[in-house]
């Protein structure tokens, strides 16, 4: 038996909710948790209101559409399990949408996957599911919780890398992690395609679920103006020089480089940051972009937070390579990251996620870039070599 | 696992003697009814005969008798249908904000077609005031559509007032009866009515069924075109089998409505009285006597009806949260936030409707589980609690 079945075999018959999206990865947790022998029910989130569109078949290709609350019913039907669909319109829009449209306003790019597991899947959802007599949220998340001998939880990579998304899980805490379940934690995509379809599940082929689930065809400006309007203004290089105009600072992302429309005939540039302030959007040259640390806010750890600075892999966004880090924690709660080698388009609003090997350590939201090219915090931190700076400590693995 | 049906009033189960009698069009006499050959006689007789059952349980000709899919598209063939023939006189139309959606939503549509609508409001029992109902007819107003008993709160509408009212201002009157038939009186004569929805599925009928009473001479314009079905009012081919059930159930209804009234209220009044004894801080939602025997809406305090339902389907008990046609939505409902409960409390509101198969072992079964349920969700409210600790109940109880 494979060690994550047999995981869930020890501990026997419990009621456990599944968060069902409709695709292949939960619709598998799903699978793997009847077989285990808990008593498994399944729920679908709608999040977002469709009811104002005259044709619902009109809207498609996110997470929570009602095409896709559509195929978890029938999954649901096939495995034989009870399936319930709440309506979390309204937190979802108070918690993750409003916060997408403020983050954007703020010259910063949001992340609502982190926010929607910390605020609905690993909160609301948990809360219904206590209220539901059931014990457990399972996801179709590709990450691993794992409980040593002192009784703390680790949160641990997916054993597949390419599909690993832990980087969306830093937030969870040790009361959470005692209630989630991850079943997929061990498997690669691939064997869970082959046990859906060995499960014969229409999903098993279904593509993989867009990033922002609630907007559609990936067009969130559509949204931002519709809530927010837009605001034209100037784009101006670092030294303030004004080199075009913008259509509207949240059309924009850290380290973009096509669409600035700037002709003077000495690029390539890059967007390197924004001022919602003086609504500018300030570009420059490539080696602008590269930033020596970042400051951090809201930091969450999921091992023991750290007395000194600490020496980590750091991922600044999803899929983006570890770059070794000393993490000092300040007091505010927030941290100073320092990497070891530039790293290029670090972007406000994004999570930075610390790891070591493949245990999550904890992580925080990226409040500004530290730039080479900004004299003061260059002075402060990158012109010295971080490495004689404070003494590192190290985690002993459990 | 036990299983009890309290949700009625979403849906009720086919009576053995419906379904006997409608099995029958659905395997050998298969025909069309507007065939002149054999195959379409005993179809054509089989719904001459519902027809005269359904004339017979609403007291009025068969001829005034149109079949429809539904409750719904008889709501919407009543309205549409009288707002098209009427619109040279007028423009407005009279409602209430608590109807079924198949009413509202068609109020609505018409208002985007540029009929003005007014949505009467109704008091903390749930029913209206008829000053304010004569207040607001104008010269324009068409066509009044007042549903008899609310699907929600089961709270009944002095019908026969308000068909009194319109008829001495000439006005059109429809009232959707598809909640009160088989547990009231529907006779069109008293009722003033001069158009009036049933719906087989809640009188023991199968679903895909409805019918519209037409009074004669009243002028509708259909919904559906084609043939010559129906006397030119709604076109296609009838369901012959869902037809027959209709008459068959609108028969038993007639037959059998005051022995199971009694029954059904006697079980009712033992769900409501039990479930009030057993859980503290519990709501009565409308009217306590003017109301169908079969309906309890009660508010559970601190608790989400959602949830509670869900551990109720859990433990194989059907009931719901409102109409059915609105559940998956956490909109509170529109008929509790038109009778100004508020919106914390109606979200804790539970719909249980009774049918002629409960029996008392159902509502004990339900008295026996639902209190420890209710006890767990409130333990785990921090409201609750806060409100516990601060005598917040008091406060309630007063308002």
């Amino acid at each position: 038996m494979p060690a994550h079945l047999f995981c869930l075999k020890a501990m026997k018959n419990r009621r456990v909710i599944v968060a069902m999206s409709g695709g292949v990865d939960s619709s598998v947790a799903a699978i793997l948790l009847k077989r285990a022998g808990h008593e498994v029910i399944g729920i679908s989130m709608q999040l977002w209101d469709y009811s104002e569109k005259e044709d619902l078949s009109a809207t498609r290709g996110s997470c929570c559409s009602l095409e896709d609350i559509w195929d978890a019913r029938r999954v649901a039907e096939t495995i034989g399990i009870p399936f319930y669909v709440l309506n979390m319109e309204k937190v979802f829009s108070k918690e993750v949408v409003d916060y997408f449209v403020k983050s954007y306003l703020t010259g910063e790019t949001p992340n609502p996957c982190v926010k929607c597991n910390s605020e609905i899947k690993f909160n609301i959802l948990l809360r219904k599911a206590f209220e539901l007599g059931a014990e457990y949220v399972a996801t179709g998340h590709y990450a691993r919780i794992v409980k040593d001998a002192s009784g703390r939880y680790h949160l641990l990579s997916g054993v597949d890398r390419t599909k690993d998304q832990s980087y969306f899980l830093f937030s969870l805490t040790q009361n959470t992690m005692a209630h989630v379940l991850f079943p997929l934690g061990e498997l690669t995509k691939t064997e869970v395609r082959k046990i859906a379809k060995e499960a014969g599940l229409k999903v098993s082929e279904k593509g993989e679920s867009q990033e922002i689930c609630f907007v559609e065809d990936g067009n969130y400006r559509n949204l931002l103006a519709e809530r927010a309007g837009t605001r034209e203004g100037r784009i101006v290089d670092t030294s303030g020089t004004l080199l075009g105009h913008h259509t509207g600072l949240f059309g924009y992302t850290i380290g973009q480089r096509r669409g600035l429309n700037i002709k003077d005939g000495k690029g390539p540039y890059y967007v390197v940051s924004m001022d919602t302030e003086r609504n500018e959007l300030i570009v420059g040259r490539k080696e602008e972009l590269l930033s020596c640390g970042l400051y951090a806010r809201e930091l969450n750890w999921i091992k023991e937070p750290p007395a000194a600075p600490l020496t980590v892999e750091a991922r600044i966004r999803y899929r983006h390579s570890p770059v070794d880090a000393i993490v000092t924690p300040r007091t505010d709660g927030g941290a100073v990251v320092r990497f070891l080698s530039p790293q290029g388009a670090v972007t406000p609003g994004q999570a930075v996620v610390f790891y070591r090997d493949e245990e999550v350590l904890g992580g925080g939201w990226i409040e500004r870039a530290i730039r080479e090219s900004d004299e003061k915090d260059a002075e402060e931190l990158c012109n010295q070599d971080p490495r004689v700076q404070g003494k590192p400590v190290r985690f002993h693995s459990p | 696992m036990k299983r009890v049906y309290f949700d009625h009033n979403a849906t009720t189960p086919v009576h053995p003697e419906v379904l006997d009698a409608l099995l029958p069009y659905l395997k050998d006499a298969w025909g069309n009814p507007s065939s002149i050959h054999w195959a379409g006689r005993d179809p054509r007789k089989a719904i001459d005969g519902a027809r005269e059952q359904v004339a017979q349980f609403l007291g009025c000709s068969p001829v005034e008798i149109v079949f429809t899919s539904s409750g719904s598209e008889s709501d919407n063939f009543a309205i549409k249908g009288t707002a098209l023939a009427k619109r040279s006189r007028g423009n407005h139309i009279i409602t209430t904000q608590v109807e079924h959606p198949a009413v509202l939503n068609t109020c609505r549509y018409l208002e985007k077609e540029g009929f003005r609508v007014t949505y009467l409001g109704v008091d903390q029992s749930g029913t209206i005031d008829l000053e304010e109902l004569e207040e607001a007819i104008t010269d324009e107003t068409i066509l009044m559509t007042m549903m008899y008993a609310n699907n929600e709160t089961g709270v009944i509408f002095p019908v026969e007032e308000i068909g009194r009212i319109a008829r001495q201002r000439g006005i059109t009157f429809h009232t959707d009866a598809v909640q009160a038939a088989g547990k009231l009186p529907l006779d069109v004569t008293k009722l003033n009515c001069d158009l009036l929805s049933i719906s087989g599925h809640k009188i023991y009928a199968p679903k895909g069924v409805g019918a519209l009473y037409i009074r004669r001479g009243v002028r509708v314009v259909p919904l559906i075109h084609g043939g010559h079905h129906e006397r030119n009012r709604r076109a296609g081919t009838e369901n012959v089998a869902g037809i027959v059930g209709l008459g068959k159930a609108c028969e038993i209804a007639m037959r059998d409505m005051d022995t199971e009234v009694a029954h059904i209220r006697s079980l009712r009044d033992r769900l409501e009285k039990g479930l009030m004894e057993k859980i503290p801080h519990v709501r009565l939602n409308g009217h306590p006597e003017k109301r169908i025997p079969n309906t309890t809406n009660l508010g559970f305090d601190f608790v989400e009806g959602e949830s509670l339902l869900l551990n109720l389907d859990m433990l194989g008990i059907a009931a719901s949260s409102g109409s059915a046609c609105t559940s998956g939505s956490l909109e509170p409902s529109h008929v509790l936030v038109a009778m100004g409960i508020p919106p914390e409390l109606s979200h804790g509101s539970v719909r249980f409707s009774l049918g002629r198969f409960n029996t008392e072992e159902d509502v004990d079964y339900l008295l026996e589980n639902m209190p420890p349920i209710v006890e767990r969700m409130r333990s785990m409210s921090p409201l609750w609690n806060e409100a516990e600790k601060k005598g917040m109940f008091m406060a309630l109880e007063e308002k």
